[in-house]
């Protein structure tokens, strides 16, 4: 029966949420830690960026657009690469000493991050965001509260370009088990345990690590479907 | 400033797209007088209050507000702004309650919050939805939001008001109470309005002064009654009796 380590795994994983298995904890905060503050930076570069592009005539900014929605799709090995290659001791950035750190795995997360909330922000806001800012000029507001409304008006679409970018860094492996190490204690996370624990025949804790990731995706979406009015008002 | 002063002047205005869509050598507006520009479509009616309104940079040519040259230039163009407002042919209102609309612009201009609710309370009583106040604004039919912007527009008291197609696609009762605001607005604040409109029996009825724009260019202007009874151009002829097709 092929399912029966999948229901084994399932009941034991149950298990190690309830009683708060300590290595199951620190590798869900670290985890968490190191996609939340990534995210985080994501934010606060993306959504200005995607602001300012959406505002922009469409024609004006075609390079970035391509270059945006090409960084979409970015593998999280290759960007894992590249940052592995800057930051190892022979790279141009090794002197900081970054390499198998939770701050190298923040900064391959946030490449991953970044042009996935931009690029979603900057689609939303070229829907209305133009309409947006000229009524509240001619309405008399100045640059910052102009900005402010636009970006007020948009909170649907940047909060959904702020979960999408969550929900595609905390799934990857890639880019943290290539800069990070899966080091025990130091840079573990959900993805980098899973892989391990599975190709240690270790079922139980893997999927148990499985069924947390998806409680957190599944309360990310909850949050953005009730944010979003059940569905009823996402433009 | 005293009466009739000229509170806008146009010098040589122009806009060029692909091509020229609006061409003015000289144009001036009196203060506390109601403005109406008629023209078929495609004459740059929009384009031109898009331009006075500081949303587009004119491709040659000045606009004075007061005596002083307008400019679209970040935080330049925001006192100017203040005094002018313009409200949209599909206006856009926030997302957020009906109230929060209309108080948006007293909130950029930092009134106190008695104020605010004052002026809002008293606006949504002459625009008729008082009842509405606290509702979404997503949720208005298109008779009652374009209240609600005309309301918005009017709370801070602008001294001049640029209407584009106010009440086109409105039913006669919506259009009715828009027109009485509009005449109320000019009679009781003195503001100075441009009102674009392709229904000339709306120019007619509100408007103290007529200006025929055809293909981009002034053809005709002046007093309404000259302009709709006695009109010198042949076009302006065709297109007030109806024979112009828009």
């Amino acid at each position: 029966m092929a399912l029966l380590p999948l229901l084994k795994g399932i009941a034991e994983a149950f298990h190690l949420i309830f009683t708060l298995d300590p290595y199951l904890v620190k590798i869900v905060l670290l985890s968490l830690q190191v996609s939340g503050m990534a995210v985080l930076l994501g934010t606060l570069a993306g959504v200005p960026l995607g602001a300012y592009l959406g505002l922009k005539p469409a024609e004006s900014t075609h390079f970035i657009s391509k270059l945006l929605y090409t960084l979409m799709g970015l593998p999280p090995v290759v960007a894992g690469l590249v940052f592995y290659l800057l930051f190892s001791r022979m790279g141009p950035l090794g002197v900081l000493g970054l390499l198998y750190t939770p701050a190298a795995m923040i900064i391959a997360q946030f490449a991953l991050a970044l042009p996935i909330i931009a690029a979603l922000t900057m689609i939303g806001i070229r829907g209305r965001g133009k309409e947006v800012q000229e009524t509240a000029r001619t309405l008399g507001a100045g640059r910052l509260f102009t900005a402010w409304t636009v970006m007020r008006e948009s909170r649907f679409v940047i909060f959904g370009a702020v979960v999408t970018g969550l929900g595609r860094i905390i799934a990857e492996v890639g880019a943290v088990m290539i800069v990070g190490g899966n080091i025990e204690g130091r840079t573990r996370v959900m993805t980098t345990a899973i892989v391990l624990e599975t190709g240690k025949g270790n079922f139980e804790l893997a999927v148990g690590l499985g069924l947390v990731l998806l409680i957190i995706s599944f309360v990310i979406n909850s949050l953005l479907y009730s944010f979003q009015g059940g569905g009823r008002d996402s433009a | 400033m005293p009466d009739n002063e000229i509170i806008l002047e146009i010098k040589n205005l122009s806009k060029v797209y692909d091509k020229e869509v609006l061409k003015i050598e000289q144009l001036s507006f009196r203060r506390g007088r109601i403005y109406g520009i008629i023209g078929p479509s495609g004459a740059g009616k929009s384009t031109f209050l898009r331009l006075v309104n500081l949303l587009e940079p004119p491709t040659t040519g000045d606009i004075y507000f007061k005596g002083e040259a307008m400019s679209m230039n970040g935080r330049a163009g925001t006192p100017v702004r203040r005094e002018m407002t313009m409200v949209f042919q599909k206006p856009l209102l926030f997302k957020t309650s009906v109230s929060e609309n209309v108080a948006y612009g007293l909130k950029a201009r930092r009134f106190s919050k008695e104020e605010i609710k004052a002026r809002v309370e008293t606006l949504l009583e002459k625009v008729g939805l008082k009842e509405l106040a606290g509702r979404y604004a997503g949720t208005l039919s298109g008779g009652e939001a374009q209240r609600v912007a005309l309301a918005r527009a009017v709370a801070f008291e602008p001294a001049f008001l640029l209407l584009d197609e106010p009440t086109a696609n409105l039913d006669p009762s919506n259009v009715e109470l828009i027109e009485r605001l509009i005449l109320d607005l000019n009679r009781d604040k003195g503001m100075t309005i441009i009102m674009v409109t392709h229904n000339i029996f709306q120019a007619r009825r509100i408007a103290q002064e007529v200006i025929f724009l055809h293909e981009g260019r002034i053809v005709e202007m002046g007093d309404t009654e000259k302009i709709f009874s006695f009109p010198e151009d042949p076009r302006t002829r065709d297109f007030v009796e109806g024979r112009m097709i828009y």
